[in-house]
């Protein structure tokens, strides 16, 4: 199980802040995750549309596409950041 | 070393109360440097609502003040930033450093606004008086500001290899 949350305009297209996933063991980076997560539904695939305008943090760190995910983790996916 | 003091609050801020916090009791502050961001009346804009990460926000916040207290000799060091809905003319976010010279606090403050710019989980949204919405999108200049602070040192361990330096957090894929 991997606790998987939303922010921003992805929050919005997923149309969820976050939620519980258990995806098969082939999926084992944060690359991987996207793609599989993309099939759960319209809205995940509009969210993941263009992958590259999304950030990921695994474990409350920024994480790059080939960070490894496991099972426990927590995942983050959000729009570049815009505070300050 | 020095412990930043740092908060992700709804409510508003006094600089001058936090900037006494500071300096109270001390003769060893030579300067106090401050940036206070606040929220702009653009295109009509009604307010802005600032989303952010519970839990990972303040780690990054706390890395980023780390590193500042790492790069520069400061006596003090505080970052507030707001969440939540904030109308034009609202503070937003609070930076405060200090030293025992000018240099490092403000080298230290500008440092530390532009890569909480970049590498803090915060989003703003913008709403408007016709009932529009949409979200601020991130800025290259940003990072362009975000980046001169890297090329002068190596960004150590503050920024993992999931951060480049010139770009700021990669894409997710």
């Amino acid at each position: 199980m991997m606790r998987v949350l939303y922010f921003a305009w992805v929050r919005q297209k997923v149309g969820l802040g976050q939620e519980e996933v258990s995806p098969p063991p082939a999926v084992r980076d944060v690359a991987g995750l996207v793609a599989w997560l993309s099939e759960r539904s319209p809205g995940h695939a509009a969210a993941f549309a263009n992958a590259r305008t999304i950030r990921a943090a695994v474990n409350q760190d920024f994480a790059t596409p080939d960070h490894p995910v496991a099972a426990g983790d927590e995942i983050a996916f959000f729009p570049p950041v815009t505070g300050g | 070393m020095t412990t930043p003091t740092i908060r992700v609050q709804e409510a508003a801020f006094d600089l001058g109360a936090e900037s006494a916090l500071l300096t109270a009791g001390r003769e060893d502050v030579g300067g106090l440097a401050s940036f206070v961001g606040l929220c702009r009346a653009d295109d009509g804009l009604a307010a802005l609502v600032l989303e952010h990460y519970p839990g990972m926000t303040e780690r990054a916040i706390a890395r980023i003040a780390a590193e500042a207290c790492a790069r520069w000799p400061l006596t003090g060091c505080t970052v507030i930033h707001r969440v939540g809905r904030i109308p034009p003319g609202g503070p937003i976010v609070l930076v405060l450093t200090a030293s025992s010279h000018r240099a490092a606090a403000l080298e230290s403050c500008a440092f530390l606004i532009d890569w909480l710019k970049t590498r803090a989980p915060f989003w703003k949204r913008e709403e408007f008086a016709d009932g529009a919405s949409r979200w601020v999108e991130a800025k290259a200049a940003d990072d362009a500001a975000a980046a001169r602070w890297s090329a002068e040192a190596d960004t150590g361990p503050t920024t993992g290899p999931t951060t480049g330096p010139t770009t700021g957090p990669g894409p997710a894929a």
